[in-house]
C-alpha cells in the first residue's frame, strides 16, 4: 500500500460512509425528476418536470402532509411547554423522587418504538377511545418530551447563577427575572428542543401507524403508497423538506456568525 | 404546610411571611413536574400496565377479552415466533456492528482530521434527517434494484458469494434478502452511531496523541491504546442508540425485506393491527422488551459503564 493511502485510510474510509449515508437522498432528488412507466418510482425512465409542476396532483398526499404540519406543530407546543417545566425543575430544585422522575424521561426514549405503540394501543382499545388525530397527538408529545427535556436541560445546567443573582441583586423582581434574563439566556436550548420535537413528530411513523385510527398522516401516506404505488410527488415532497430544512439550517449558522461578530464589535 | 401560628414570636414580624413563601417556592418544582410527569405517567407508564393485563386475557373479538391469568400465552408466542426474536437479535446486532465498523472512522474523520469542515460534515450527518426516513428506505429499493450497479459491484468484488455462503443473498439478488434489510438498519440508524462517538472523541485532548508519539507509540499502537478506550462511552451509548431502535424496527424488514426476514416488529405489528389477536400481540411486545432490557443490561455490565444509564 502506498504510503499516501495508508496515512490517509480513515479519511477515505470515513468518506465512504458518508457517501453510503447520503447516497438515499440523491436518489431522492434523482428520481423526482422520473417519469416511470408503471405505478412504482424505482426505475429511471426518462426526464420530466411534472411531479415538480403539480405537487398536489395525487389525491391525499396534500392533505397528508397538512395533517402531518399540524399535528407537529401542535406536538412540539405541547412537549416544549411541559418538557421545559421539567427540565427547570431538575436543574433549579431539590425535590424528592428525583430519581423516579429521571427514569420516567429516560424510559420512553431507550425503549423500541414499536413497544410504546402496542401499549399504548392497548390503552386506548380499553378506555374506548376513538383513534385518530387525539390520540395520535397524545402520542407524539409523550414521545417527544423526553427530547425536550434532554436539549433543555443541557442549556440549563451549562447557565451562570449569578446572571440571575446579578438580576435580582438589581431589584428585578422574580418574573422579571425569568423574561429578562432566565429565559432569553435557556432560549437557544428551548429552540433546539422544540426543532427536535417538531421533526421526531412529522417523520413519526411507528407509533402514529398503531393509533391513528382511519387519520392519514404524510408517512403513512409513504407507507401504504410503498403498496399501491409509489407516486412522484413523494420525491418532490422529501427534496422540498430536505431543501427546506438545510436552507434554515444555514441561514441560523450565518444568523449565530454575525451575531457573534456583532458582539466581538461591541 | 405550616401555618405562621405555630412559628417562634422572638423570630421577629417578617418571620411568617418568608416561612410562607419558603413553603410555596418548595411546592414549585412539584408544580413544574406535575403536568408532564402526569402525562408521561397516564400515556406511558399506564400503557404498560395496561398491555402487561392485556398479555394475560383470553376471549376474542366478538366476545371480549377478560383478564384470566393465562400465562401460556408467553409460552405459546415464543414457540410460535422464536424464528423471529432470531432474526431479529441477527439483524439488529449485526446492524450494529456494521454502524460501528462504518461510523468510527467518520466520527473520527469529523473530529480530528476535518479542521474547517468539521461543520459541514456534521451537517452532513444530520442531513438525511430532512428527508422523510420511509422515503429514504424506498430508495434503497432503487439502489440495491436487481442488475444494478451496486449490486453489479457486490457480485464483481465477490461480496455476494460471502453473503450467499452466509444465506443472507440468493443468487444475484439483494433485494428481498436478510443482506438488504440489514443494510437499511445500518443506513437508517447509523447517525444516532456517529454522533456519540463524535462527541466522546471529540473531548479527548489531543495533547495525549502527541503524547503518545513522543513515547514512540506507532499510529495503531496510539489508536488501541489512547483513543479507543477513551472513546468507550461513545462506543457504548452509540451500541445502545443503534440495538435498541433496530430491535423494534418493522419498516425495514417489510420495505427491503421478503415473508423469509420478517421481525419481531413485524409480528408484533400484525398480531396487533392485522389479526387483532391481542394477547398474543401484548405477550409478545412484552417478551421484546424484555429481551432488549436484559441485552442492554448484561452489554452495560460487561462494558463497565453503569454511569451512562
Amino acid at each position: 500500500m502506498p504510503n499516501w493511502i495508508r496515512r490517509n485510510l480513515v479519511v477515505l474510509a470515513g468518506l465512504l460512509t458518508l457517501v453510503y449515508l447520503t447516497l438515499p437522498n440523491v436518489v431522492v432528488l434523482v428520481f423526482s425528476f422520473n417519469r416511470p412507466d408503471g405505478r412504482f418510482n424505482y426505475t429511471w425512465r426518462r426526464f420530466s418536470a411534472d411531479a415538480w409542476k403539480d405537487p398536489c396532483g395525487v389525491p391525499d398526499l396534500c392533505g397528508a402532509l397538512a395533517l402531518s404540519l399540524q399535528l407537529a406543530a401542535w406536538a412540539t407546543l405541547g412537549a416544549t411547554v411541559l418538557g421545559t417545566m421539567i427540565a427547570f425543575a431538575l436543574v433549579r430544585y431539590r425535590f424528592r423522587a428525583r430519581g423516579a422522575v429521571n427514569a420516567l424521561i429516560f424510559l420512553p426514549m431507550s425503549m423500541p418504538e414499536v413497544v410504546m405503540a402496542a401499549s399504548l394501543l392497548t390503552l386506548f382499545l380499553n378506555m374506548g377511545a376513538e383513534l385518530g388525530f387525539w390520540t395520535v397527538l397524545i402520542a407524539h408529545v409523550m414521545f417527544c418530551l423526553s427530547f425536550v427535556v434532554v436539549a433543555v436541560k443541557a442549556r440549563v445546567t451549562a447557565m451562570d447563577p449569578r446572571l440571575e443573582e446579578a438580576a435580582r441583586d438589581l431589584y428585578a423582581g422574580p418574573v422579571q427575572t425569568f423574561l429578562r434574563v432566565t429565559l432569553p439566556i435557556a432560549a437557544p436550548g428551548i429552540a433546539a428542543g422544540a426543532l427536535l420535537a417538531f421533526a421526531l413528530s412529522f417523520d413519526d411513523f411507528v407509533i402514529t401507524n398503531f393509533n391513528a385510527g382511519s387519520a392519514v398522516t404524510f408517512p403513512m401516506f409513504v407507507w401504504g403508497s410503498a403498496q399501491r404505488g409509489t407516486p412522484v410527488q413523494i420525491n418532490v415532497v422529501g427534496t422540498a423538506m430536505f431543501a427546506v430544512a438545510v436552507l434554515a439550517v444555514v441561514a441560523g449558522q450565518l444568523l449565530t456568525a454575525r451575531r457573534k461578530r456583532a458582539e466581538e464589535h461591541h | 404546610m405550616t401555618t405562621a401560628t405555630d412559628t417562634p414570636p422572638r423570630a421577629g414580624a417578617a418571620a411568617p411571611a418568608v416561612r410562607r413563601r419558603s413553603a410555596r417556592r418548595r411546592l414549585v418544582p412539584y408544580w413544574l413536574l406535575l403536568p408532564g410527569v402526569l402525562w408521561l405517567l397516564v400515556f406511558f407508564a399506564l400503557p404498560m400496565v395496561y398491555q402487561a393485563s392485556t398479555s394475560v386475557q383470553t376471549g376474542s373479538l366478538e366476545e371480549g377479552f377478560r383478564v384470566t391469568w393465562h400465562f401460556p400465552t408467553y409460552w405459546e408466542a415464543l414457540r410460535d415466533y422464536h424464528p423471529q426474536f432470531a432474526k431479529t437479535l441477527l439483524y439488529a446486532g449485526t446492524a450494529t456492528l456494521l454502524c460501528l465498523l462504518l461510523g468510527y472512522p467518520l466520527a473520527y474523520l469529523i473530529a480530528f482530521r476535518a479542521g474547517r469542515w468539521r461543520h459541514v460534515l456534521l451537517v452532513l450527518v444530520i442531513a438525511p434527517f430532512f428527508t422523510s426516513f420511509l422515503i429514504r428506505t424506498l430508495a434503497w429499493k432503487t439502489i440495491l434494484a436487481d442488475g444494478g450497479a451496486v449490486v453489479g459491484a457486490l457480485d464483481a468484488l465477490h461480496v455476494l458469494d460471502v453473503t450467499g455462503r452466509l444465506g443472507w443473498t440468493e443468487g444475484d439478488r439483494v433485494l428481498a434478502t436478510p443482506l438488504a434489510v440489514i443494510c437499511g438498519l445500518t443506513y437508517n440508524f447509523l447517525p444516532f452511531m456517529i454522533l456519540p462517538l463524535y462527541t466522546s472523541l471529540e473531548r479527548i485532548d489531543g495533547r495525549l496523541h502527541e503524547a503518545a508519539r513522543d513515547l514512540y507509540a506507532s499510529p495503531a499502537a496510539t489508536f488501541r491504546k489512547v483513543t479507543l478506550p477513551l472513546s468507550m462511552p461513545g462506543v457504548v451509548s452509540g451500541t445502545l442508540l443503534t440495538f435498541i431502535p433496530a430491535s423494534g424496527d418493522y419498516v425495514n424488514a417489510e420495505l427491503l425485506g421478503s415473508t423469509d426476514t420478517k421481525m419481531i416488529g413485524n409480528v408484533i405489528q400484525g398480531q396487533f393491527l392485522r389479526v387483532l389477536d391481542y394477547p398474543t400481540a401484548a405477550a409478545l411486545s412484552f417478551l421484546l422488551m424484555a429481551v432488549v432490557l436484559v441485552t442492554v443490561t448484561v452489554y452495560i455490565r460487561r462494558a463497565g459503564t453503569e454511569d451512562l444509564v
